[in-house]
């Protein structure tokens, strides 16, 4: 008797636990259902004031004068250019260095080198828009100066570039799992058919990696689009549609830290505003997000 | 190989073109250690010029110094404290929840829509922006649970950003853990829980300390998410002790720009914390924090409370309720004045921040690293 009253008891037990965890998993359902309500919650009451169109195919993004227009073109045109340089600096490096390390490099080499990269990753954005201001800034100033470029003081470039640095690892780091997942009797075979280690990496392992290594390139690509500090910090806060890297524009991001940075002004169409730009935002990344992980599972279901 | 020996036929001879094919390969591996470099180099770049530009500002006087308008004795006193109450804060909530749901997931999750759904919301907040849930924030924490711009919003918001990195740890140490150490113990008849908290989460742990390490590191560093719920860049007291502490006299004033004041020319200011306003006749005017007055020139804003209220009103969690600042907007707000000596401390700053960061993410590397090693099924 005693004994099934234990059991019973354990059981019971049992059940709450089991509902205390799901609890704790839910949250991250609720979580992203928070964000999505309170961001688009804001983003309505945003364009029950400012048309759609207005939005999507204004030019111009002046939400703090007296006769305000809100095109998201030139925020979206800054954030576009900063990861266009981000990719240029990450795309080639991460790659380069995600097939040295799973194609020639020894394991000692690998397991040394891995972690080390990852510290980048590590870094305060702060620190390194820091480092984009007062470093790489001053830098390419004198770089381009022989060329009669002349770069302002803020600029998309260095702080793209920084962001590339920044990206590096997640590229490299998730090209290379993709590469190392591709099975090792592909490479024997292109070697017995007198490939050398680079014509194998290239033609076999790579094309055989390409959707993972697609989706490292997208993750970096969203981590670029959602970078704030290094921007709000190096790039400017120009709300104009910006052709060149050279340029100095706000993104996105720098938009609502901008806004944030002051006293929010809760309840008017300017404390909206950071919200319809974050809709924009959130957008873009879990489209990105989604796409990547597609790839991902695709390249896991190959092997 | 001689060209004597007939030429069609000998198999061993090298193709033609091989020496260029392998020189292609060798000066790949040339290029793919350049660019290991230039990955290593910034970290390198990065350390000099912070080293360069704010080592000589690193003192202990620092450390122990509130900010101030004058650069030369500006401090990172309110930062670091503030940083560290904010992790607390942080921990409190994102390991509990990260480390059930992680555990939940790998042990208990049945294979359904739920489950599924789960999954994707976990992997979706992971590549969400930080920026957007300072958003979350500033709707939910601030405006719907008007939990003001304190400390606990801080770690809340912080704690739903690190926590899909604590799940996804948590899930890979438990998923190490050998199957045959739960058959072990459900078979000597441990239920499904006594079996994952005796058994399978203590060998888990490492892999999920090191997960929270990362987090950890990642919520220090973090600056936007705290932007956007108003972290404040001018906080002369301590959140751990009561306003008025007499150890820290200056109650602080901040303009309507946010940027620190002594109140020397007459301006509108806005009071920090309780405290009394002293007037140029010495006379003195009681002040609340978030009161904004006009100050003459010459005034001086003092604590009203002493070190004796400081300890009687302390309790464990009123912390939580307190206004704040960290370290990463501290750097940020100096790092976007123009003058250099303000520079200089951002730098200072920065070297603080990135030796606990690097030092946070170098221990849970070598945790990793031990982990691999040691541990043979």
């Amino acid at each position: 008797m005693n004994r099934d009253f234990t059991t019973k008891r354990l059981r019971l037990g049992e059940r709450a636990i089991e509902l205390v965890l799901f609890v704790a998993a839910a949250s991250a359902i609720a979580i992203i259902g928070g964000i999505l309500y309170v961001v688009l919650s804001e983003a309505i009451k945003f364009f029950g004031q400012v048309s759609f169109l207005e939005f999507v195919t204004s030019t111009v993004w002046t939400p703090t004068f007296d006769n305000p227009s809100y095109g998201i073109a030139p925020l979206l045109s800054g954030t576009f250019m900063s990861t266009i340089v981000a990719l240029a600096v990450a795309v080639p490096l991460g790659l380069l260095v995600a097939v040295y390390l799973s194609e020639f490099a020894s394991s000692h080499i690998r397991e040394l080198v891995k972690p080390t990269l990852e510290l980048l990753a590590g870094v305060p954005t702060v620190v390194y828009g820091y480092f984009a201001l007062l470093f790489i800034t001053p830098l390419l100033q004198r770089l381009l100066a022989p060329f009669g470029i002349e770069l302002p003081g803020f600029n998309l470039l260095s702080a793209g570039i920084v962001m590339g640095l920044m990206i590096i690892p997640t590229i490299a780091s998730l090209s290379e799992d993709a590469l190392r997942a591709v099975p090792r009797s592909m490479r024997e075979g292109s070697a017995a058919l007198g490939a050398t280690r680079l014509e194998t990496a290239l033609r076999v392992v790579f094309p055989a990696a390409v959707s993972g290594v697609a989706s490292a390139v997208i993750l970096g690509m969203s981590r670029a689009v959602g970078e704030t500090m290094i921007v709000a910090i190096a790039a400017g806060q120009q709300p104009v549609i910006v052709t060149s890297p050279t340029q100095q524009g706000a993104t996105v991001t720098a938009f609502i830290a901008q806004v944030a940075l002051g006293d929010i002004p809760f309840g008017t169409l300017e404390y909206s505003s950071i919200f319809a730009a974050g809709l924009a935002l959130l957008v873009l990344t879990l489209v990105f997000n989604l796409v990547a992980f597609a790839l991902q599972r695709r390249f896991r279901e190959a092997y | 190989m001689s060209a004597d020996a007939a030429p069609g036929l000998d198999i061993a001879a090298h193709p033609p073109g091989l020496k260029l094919r392998k020189f292609k390969g060798a000066s790949f591996v040339f290029w793919g250690i350049v660019a290991t470099f230039v990955g290593l180099g910034t970290l390198v770049a990065l350390v000099s010029q912070l080293v360069h530009d704010g080592g000589h500002r690193l003192t202990l006087d620092f450390l122990g110094s509130f900010p101030s308008t004058d650069p030369a004795e500006a401090g990172i006193l309110s930062a670091w404290v503030g940083s560290i109450l904010v992790i607390i804060a942080t921990a409190f909530i994102a390991v509990p929840i990260g480390v059930l749901a992680g555990t939940y997931l790998e042990e208990y999750a049945p294979k359904n829509v739920i489950t599924s759904a789960i999954e994707i919301a976990v992997n979706n907040l992971a590549g969400v922006p930080s920026i957007i849930f300072g958003l979350l924030a500033v709707g939910l924490f601030v405006q719907a649970f008007n939990l003001g711009q304190t400390i606990l919003t801080a770690g809340l918001t912080l704690s739903l950003l690190i926590l899909p990195v604590v799940i996804v740890t948590t899930r890979e140490a438990v998923r190490g853990v050998p199957q045959e150490m739960r058959q072990a113990a459900l078979a000597i008849g441990a239920t499904k829980w006594q079996a994952t908290q005796d058994h399978v989460l203590p060998y888990a742990l490492p892999g999920i300390v090191t997960g929270i390490i990362i987090g950890m590191s990642r919520a220090i560093g973090e600056t936007a998410p705290l932007i956007l719920i108003g972290g404040l860049t001018f906080v002369a007291f301590l959140p751990i002790t009561r306003p008025g502490d007499s150890k820290f006299e200056v109650i602080g004033a901040v303009d309507e720009y946010g940027a620190p004041v002594t109140p020397e020319a007459s301006e509108s200011v806005r009071i920090a914390q309780d405290g009394v306003v002293v007037l140029p006749d010495f006379s003195e005017m009681p002040v609340k924090a978030g009161q904004v007055v006009d100050l003459p020139h010459g005034a001086s804003v003092q604590s009203s409370a002493t070190w004796g209220d400081a300890v009687q009103s302390w309790t464990p969690t009123h912390w939580l309720g307190s206004e704040f600042t960290v370290m990463p907007i501290q750097m940020f707000n100096w790092t976007s004045r123009p003058q250099a000596e303000f520079l200089e401390i951002a730098a200072a700053a920065g070297i603080v921040l990135l030796a606990i960061t690097l030092l946070l993410n170098g221990l849970a590397i070598w945790l990793r690293y031990r982990l691999r090693k040691n541990i043979n099924w």
